[in-house]
């Protein structure tokens, strides 16, 4: 199958089949806990519901709050568009996307943020302030992160990164990946609003940090703002299970062993939200500063591995304008 | 035959641990003393008696003079340890500053400590290969944290924390020194053999200049601190001040002595290897710095115990000022080492004595020693003559010795400060000593408070118990003599001592 | 067997990340004692030109002692002292790991630089073995609890013993012992004092061991 197909196949796929990550992590949970749970497609059933309803609109609010959930969403979709998932090439893709990755889940957390703050109301307000705490903690992490697999992969795009096909535990390059995946999990836990960072199901607002921020969404935009995570979850588990899934070649395999990975990553959420509380507040900055050590360490191996060339070759792509698939 | 130095204590240590009664174990420790002065002796008249033990140990002139001292300090402490213990032991006192009771250590763990103290700094002394140097340090370290606590309270607890951490984190660092050191012998020729004295020595063009300097640098930290160099004298005024006199005189006098023993046991090795002059200005910087710390910690010094902890510091400082030097350096130094030793061993006994006598270690509390308790406090005056340098004891011509030597090199920084600081610790002492010697009625808020002894009897005279004062005697009776006139042999034997420090 | 090596050194960094970030004691002990199994089995992984019976037997040592009885006695020490509860340390722990990556970076700066005298030893090894060392110390100066104090200094042994096998080329055997011999009886002599300090004082707050000082 052709390049350009391939990418918008796997796209189309993700944006399907991205409600179904919170519902395979909620089940972990009720098997955790003894019960049965809700079905796995229930998100979709969630979305569907939403998409019916009409919003409510307070009157302290303005065009911020209308326009908060759908930028958000279209952040996102960005993002999946450049993730190449399945290892076979993305929708957009350069030299550097990796910081547009990044950036791009920057605009979907500040668009919510200034969203809740526009409610006026001192929940949100709250909310938004751990939330822009720890995001300030996790992205230097991610950062870092993204970085050192770019250094030990000799490619800044993520097309270069995540399209190879090599991974040995015991090889150089290894202990890297290891320990940014480490590092990339306590992120991706932090970003999805996973214990042991935030509970998704308390109902205490005090507790609350995501939850919080889009209290007072309804209808229509907190269709966008529940699908947008589940975008977002897709988007970073991707972003793990890529680092470690072979690729095979196979576009059929490829996708599959994909979407496979995916649903590890979902399991694995769903066992640390069920073995684990959630850590104090307190505590959670020092988590992430852990996360922030554990990526640093990786950069520094990596840049001992493979210290930068004298002569930098300029970026072959970076001024010419990004194809629509490589 | 050279392990007999090292093995009777430490077999006597053993004994004295076991045997139950009083009266046997002292006997044990003083006639164990002896020998071991004697065996001393004897190795420094037939040296040819005690061949080397392989390359591990031997007993060369620096090895020598500094046992020497050791062992003659001991024979002497623990004379004066067979009245201390039968006063202090087994029986539950009043701290004097604090009021509350306290329990002593049981006396066999001292004395059994107090043995292997002495077994460990011999083998100290012997040891020729540096990593047999670090366990023995190290043994000395552990087996002097006990003495420290021999009052069983809060403050000599925190004491002994204090050196335990300090001094093991010192150690550390001087094991990674004997590490780099052992980096530095070029490849393929390693083996353990090869950090023996004689062989680096040997190879010593050999060795690579990086490793060598970065290992001499952490060695005197490491061991600088176990000496008492500042900024690396934290414990000392503690665990000086807190530990029976007795163990303080034997910290002073014998061990901080040990661990200059094997700073100079590095400074030759690399001397041998040209970083001669690098090592020697280090030593030199750090010298100045801790006689100006201890000026400064001196002057208005209200504790004298800990004053003369600081005066510890002090002379460390001129030790290592006079090696810095060079020349007619190192044999001030070596000289001022002996003076020292008997000097600080002398004055930390009769601070054992007063503070027997009056109940408080505050200087400002004792008056009118000279009345009261006047051999001691004879002795206390020439005590504090002799340690501040002033004629005819000792150190006047050590310390003059390392002040020529100053001149000779011509850096009058170092002249003009090594004097200044001198002065200043002077000025710092002499105050309290003649407050503490002379002084007269007894003060009046010493008598309000009255934890110590009851008004009518305050200026009465004390018994002072032969023990007590024969040992402080004899020592200065000694630096005394060697400020008068150094007997041959002592000259000859720092001469050939100084000659292993190698070209300054 | 060396393509495991790196990782290997990159698990001990993190034990040293993992003693310089955790608040509470028993975490702290976990990571010391991980510490001590991974050097325990270092010496077999180096490929060091020694017969196999006295590597193993070192390695068993060393497993016991530095992966079992020090854990034991620390644990024995929390336990008579009943300090669960975390004290707040000098430096803070975000803090703490703030700085430990600094330390890292500078080991790994400075620890390439320094010429091997072996050929066959990981460049990792002696970065990684300052690293550890560095961060003992660390935790020795910015910690309040006296037994938190102890584990700093055992892991300050465990860097130095790590650059002991990193430069000892016939004879790493002795080597090791001198440091396990060393951490033994410091950690002995101190966990016998940890117990006196808390009996004295109801507290084994290090800091506030400060009745004996120059009142300026």
């Amino acid at each position: 199958m052709e390049q350009p197909v391939l990418a918008v196949l796997q796209f189309c796929v993700a944006l399907v089949l991205a409600p179904l990550v919170p519902g395979i992590v909620n089940r972990v949970k009720a098997v955790f806990a003894g019960r049965r749970g809700a079905p796995l497609l229930q998100t979709w059933y969630d979305i569907a519901k939403l998409l019916g309803k009409a919003a409510v609109y307070s009157r302290t609010t303005g065009w911020v709050f209308r326009a908060g959930p759908v930028v958000g969403l279209a952040g996102v979709i960005v993002a999946l568009g450049v993730l190449p998932w399945a290892g076979s090439g993305a929708l957009l893709s350069f030299d550097g996307d990796l910081i547009l990755l990044a950036g791009l889940l920057g605009v979907m957390r500040f668009v919510t943020i200034i969203a809740a703050l526009d409610t006026g109301s001192a929940f949100e307000g709250m909310g938004a302030s751990r939330e822009a705490w720890f995001s300030s903690l996790g992205e230097p992490a991610l950062l870092l992160g993204l970085a050192a697999i770019a250094r030990t992969r000799g490619s800044i795009s993520l097309a270069g990164i995540l399209g190879v096909t090599s991974f040995a535990p015991g090889s150089a390059g290894g202990a890297v990946i290891l320990l940014v995946i480490g590092a990339l999990f306590v992120v991706f836990l932090a970003e999805n609003a996973r214990i042991p960072v935030d509970d998704p199901n308390t109902h205490l607002e005090l507790t609350m940090i995501h939850e919080v921020m889009v209290l007072d969404h309804g209808g229509v935009d907190f269709a966008y703002i529940q699908y947008g995570a589940t975008l977002k979850l897709w988007v970073l588990g991707g972003l793990i299970m890529s680092l470690l899934v072979p690729r095979t070649g196979q576009w059929y395999l490829d996708i599959a062993a994909a979407i496979g990975g995916l649903a590890v990553v979902a399991i694995a959420t769903g066992v640390v939200e069920s073995i684990m509380a959630r850590l104090r507040l307190v505590r959670v900055p020092q988590l992430l500063v852990a996360a922030l050590a554990m990526s640093a360490l990786g950069l520094a191996l990596a840049l001992m591995n493979n210290p930068p060339t004298a002569a930098l070759n300029p970026p072959s792509a970076a001024l010419n304008p990004p194809s629509v698939a490589r | 035959m050279i392990l007999l130095p090292v093995l009777l204590p430490a077999a006597a240590a053993v004994i004295a641990f076991i045997i139950r009664a009083h009266l046997p174990r002292r006997i044990l420790l003083v006639a164990v003393a002896g020998t071991h002065a004697a065996l001393v002796g004897w190795l420094w008249l037939e040296p040819s008696r005690f061949p080397p033990l392989g390359a591990w140990m031997a007993l060369d002139s620096l090895g020598a003079l500094f046992l020497g001292i050791t062992s003659l300090l001991f024979l002497v402490v623990s004379v004066y340890a067979v009245g201390f213990l039968r006063r202090e032991s087994g029986s539950t006192s009043a701290d004097p500053e604090e009021g509350f009771l306290f329990d002593n250590t049981p006396e066999a763990l001292f004395t059994a400590c107090l043995l292997g103290f002495l077994s460990t700094m011999t083998l100290v002394t012997v040891s020729r290969h540096f990593g047999l140097l670090w366990v023995a340090i190290e043994a000395t370290t552990l087996v002097s944290a006990p003495l420290i606590h021999y009052h069983r309270h809060h403050r000599s607890l925190e004491a002994t924390w204090k050196y335990i951490l300090l001094c093991s984190v010192g150690i550390a660092v001087a094991l990674l020194g004997t590490y780099f050191i052992a980096a530095a012998v070029p490849r393929g020729s390693g083996g353990i053999t090869s950090l023996t004295f004689d062989r680096l020595i040997e190879r010593a063009s050999q060795l690579d200049v990086r490793w060598l300097k970065a290992g001499f640098l952490l060695l005197l930290v490491g061991y600088g601190t176990k000496m008492g160099l500042a900024p690396l004298h934290a414990w000392l005024p503690d665990a000086h001040s807190e530990a029976p006199p007795l163990v303080s005189a034997l910290l002073s006098g014998a061990l901080l002595n040990c661990a200059f023993l094997a700073i100079l046991r590095i400074l030759s090795v690399c001397a041998a290897a040209g970083l001669g002059p690098f090592g020697r200005q280090i030593l030199l910087v750090f010298g100045l710095v801790s006689m100006a710390v201890a000026a400064g910690l001196i002057i208005g010094q209200g504790d004298y115990k800990r004053m003369l902890a600081y005066s510890s510091v002090e002379h460390m400082g001129i030790l290592a000022v006079g090696i810095g030097l060079g020349g007619t350096g190192d044999w001030g130094a070596l000289f001022h080492a002996v003076n020292h030793s008997l000097t600080k061993a002398a004055l930390f006994l009769l601070a054992g004595n007063i503070l027997a006598a009056y109940g408080t270690k505050k200087s400002a509390d004792v008056e009118g020693a000279l009345r009261r308790i006047p051999v001691t406090g004879a002795l206390w005056i020439a005590g504090f003559f002799a340690i501040l340098g002033a004629p005819p004891f000792g150190a006047f011509s050590s310390e003059l010795a390392i002040l020529r030597a100053a001149v000779s090199s011509g850096s009058w920084v170092v002249v003009v400060l090594y004097s200044l600081l001198l002065a200043a610790v002077f000025a710092g002492m002499i105050g309290v000593l003649v407050r503490m010697a002379q002084g007269g009625k007894p003060s009046a808020a010493r008598a309000a408070g009255g934890l110590a002894a009851d008004l009518p009897a305050a200026t009465a005279r004390r018994r002072e118990p032969v023990l007590a004062v024969a040992a402080p005697t004899v020592l200065l009776a000694l630096t005394g003599g060697l400020g008068i006139f150094v007997p041959g042999f002592l000259n000859r034997a720092i001469a050939q001592a100084a000659m292993l420090l190698g070209i300054s | 067997m060396t393509l495991w090596i790196e990782s290997f050194l990159v698990l001990l960094m993190i034990t040293s990340l993992w003693l310089l970030g955790s608040s509470r004691l028993l975490s702290c002990i976990a990571a010391v004692s991980v510490q001590g199994v991974l050097l325990a089995a270092l010496p077999l992984l180096l490929g060091i030109d020694a017969p196999p019976w006295r590597l193993f037997l070192q390695a068993g040592v060393s497993l016991g002692l530095k992966g079992i009885a020090f854990p034991l006695l620390l644990l024995r020490a929390v336990r008579s002292v009943d300090a669960r509860r975390e004290m707040e340390p000098l430096v803070g722990y975000s803090l703490s790991l703030l700085i430990g990556v600094a330390l890292l970076a500078g080991s790994l700066a400075a620890g390439v630089r320094m010429p091997l005298p072996a050929a066959g030893t990981p460049v990792l090894l002696v970065p990684a073995a300052m690293f550890t060392a560095l961060t003992g110390l660390f935790v020795i100066v910015g910690r309040r609890s006296a037994i938190v104090q102890a584990m700093g200094y055992l892991a300050m042994e465990n860097g130095i013993a790590a650059f002991g096998l990193a430069i000892a080329e016939q004879e790493p055997l002795l080597v090791e012992m001198g440091t396990l011999l060393d951490a033994f009886v410091a950690v002995f002599v101190m966990g016998i004092t940890i117990f006196h300090i808390n009996r004295e004082f109801d507290h084994i707050d290090a800091d506030r061991l400060s009745t004996l000082k120059d009142s300026p």
